[in-house]
């Protein structure tokens, strides 16, 4: 991993919106509107931006390649499952971009010297076991697509439409209180807010609900966990080499 | 250069990539429902900016559509056209092929830039139509040849801007090889010609204009839309896409010295 260094910096960079979002609230005053101080909001994005990094995920891309390319042939011999090896491979690439998303943190509050906290260890604790939950609902909903190669070969383009609603749901971009309320009612019922919006409003103090949210990603995680390992030996049963 | 031999190659590139393209027909629906997707959702959030504030930036809401919508169409051209091909550098790099592409009597550049096409693109194209036109409704903006013309020169212009970043970083394969991540980081970029160019801090503005010219690809052509454009803001423009045109083109020719095919 660390062969990579540039890439991964680059990759941590390419996770910047958040900052750009945070300038547009801010420079608009739109946060008075949702009585958040901008102390707060610029410490949510920040947090965002963190818990976007940890939980980034992209098994699918990964898997596609190695199923057109032949490679999961060889996988599946091994008497483990091929996911694991997706799974050490996220883990490995986030402790490698821990350095960079401190650097880019550092500068943040070099430019926003307010803004700086330290949030108590139980907070921290329970906010990195909760982005840890976010990165496995994340993983498991991406394994369940990548799956799908087993039937369809590109199964990318399934993912690139999953991603529009984690975008645009999850709290990257706008945080899921600022949401108006015909949204607010139904939104908290998908995984969508407890991928990143829970975890960053944790992190930054912000408020929320810290049994519910935890107990949501947990419900979550059994919810799709069944479904990958019914998905993942269907799809094994089906699979059949390239060229064959 | 005889225009007609690379017409007549066009059509070529044209109907071998369609028909490889449309081997995946689910693949284009999916495809579709994402573009109709992503616009619902930008424009979802631009609402809950507009939530309680009548302007942002100076920009009412229905003048922000107008941004929205040629986003729309410029993410559907960068679809279409620049990011299958210029990905496709990278493979070529990586494996040695630029050496097939470099042999034959062809311009290289006119080859890797527009080699495959990808048909789902299209919509999004149409649809940042369909939003420009129903701008052009409730703005009331009045359908004349200038306005046309304008519009026209702007969105050009900001098309060539787009693909000569695009090329620019996919050629610096050449010596890095590996450049997904730094496309990643220009496709964060550009994510911010969704708003305008005034919603940003003072600071944001000066870099999204000098580094990445950001602002020329969206807010200017989306001024000229509405008739609010200076002069000067459109022949800056020009100048900035000539310039960028002549330069990706000249960096391309100097990085094909530095190329040494694989493992070489």
């Amino acid at each position: 991993m660390l062969e990579y260094r540039v890439e991964i910096a680059l990759w941590a960079i390419s996770g910047i919106i958040p900052f750009f979002m945070l300038n547009i609230w801010t420079n608009n005053n739109l946060n008075e509107s949702i009585n958040i101080s901008d102390v707060m909001l610029s410490r949510y994005f920040l947090c965002a931006f963190f818990v976007r990094q940890f939980s980034v995920v992209w098994v699918v891309f990964s898997f596609e390649e190695d199923s057109l390319m032949g490679k999961v042939s060889p996988y599946l011999i091994q008497p483990l499952n091929p996911f694991f090896r997706y799974f050490a491979q996220h883990l490995a690439e986030q402790i490698t971009r821990f350095p960079f998303a401190l650097i880019i943190a550092f500068f943040f509050f070099i430019f926003n010297q307010e803004s700086i906290w330290i949030p108590n260890l139980g907070i921290l604790l329970l906010s990195i076991v909760s982005t840890f939950l976010s990165f496995l609902i994340q993983f498991l909903i991406q394994s369940i697509v990548a799956c799908l190669c087993f039937w369809t070969e590109k199964a990318s383009s399934l993912e690139r439409l999953l991603f529009i609603p984690t975008l645009f749901l999850s709290g990257l971009l706008a945080p899921v209180v600022s949401f108006p309320a015909y949204v607010k009612s139904w939104v908290y019922l998908t995984p969508f807010p407890y991928l990143i919006d829970f975890p960053a409003n944790l992190l930054s103090g912000n408020e929320t609900n810290i049994s519910g949210g935890l107990s949501m990603q947990i419900l979550w995680i059994f919810l799709l966990f069944p479904l990958f390992k019914k998905i993942w030996s269907e799809g094994t049963k089906k699979y059949t080499a390239m060229g064959s | 250069m005889n225009f007609k031999k690379y017409l007549k190659v066009y059509k070529k590139f044209l109907h071998t990539s369609l028909a490889s393209e449309l081997e995946y027909k689910t693949n284009i629906l999916v495809d579709l429902i994402t573009a109709i997707l992503s616009l619902i959702g930008s424009i979802f959030l631009l609402s809950i900016f507009f939530q309680n504030n009548g302007y942002i930036g100076g920009w009412k809401f229905e003048q922000a559509l107008i941004i929205q919508g040629i986003y729309t169409i410029l993410n559907g051209i960068t679809n279409t056209w620049f990011n299958p091909n210029l990905t496709e550098i990278v493979k070529h790099i990586r494996e040695g092929t630029l050496d097939f592409v470099l042999l034959k009597p062809i311009d290289s550049q006119f080859f890797i830039s527009l080699k495959k096409i990808n048909p789902s693109g299209f919509l999004e194209i149409i649809l940042g139509f369909f939003l420009l036109l129903f701008c052009i409704r409730i703005n009331q903006i009045n359908f004349n040849l200038s306005f046309l013309t304008l519009s026209l020169i702007t969105i050009s212009c900001s098309i060539c801007i787009l693909y000569s970043l695009w090329f620019f970083i996919s050629t610096t394969t050449i010596w890095f090889v590996k450049t997904w991540n730094a496309i990643e980081v220009l496709r964060s970029f550009l994510y911010i010609g969704r708003f305008p160019l005034n919603s940003f801090s003072f600071s944001l503005r000066i870099f999204f204009s000098i580094f990445i010219p950001i602002a020329f690809i969206t807010t200017i052509p989306s001024e000229a839309f509405l008739g609010l454009s200076q002069l000067w803001k459109i022949l800056l423009e020009v100048i900035v896409a000539t310039v960028f045109l002549i330069t990706s083109r000249k960096f391309w020719l100097f990085a094909l010295k530095f190329y040494s095919s694989a493992s070489s």
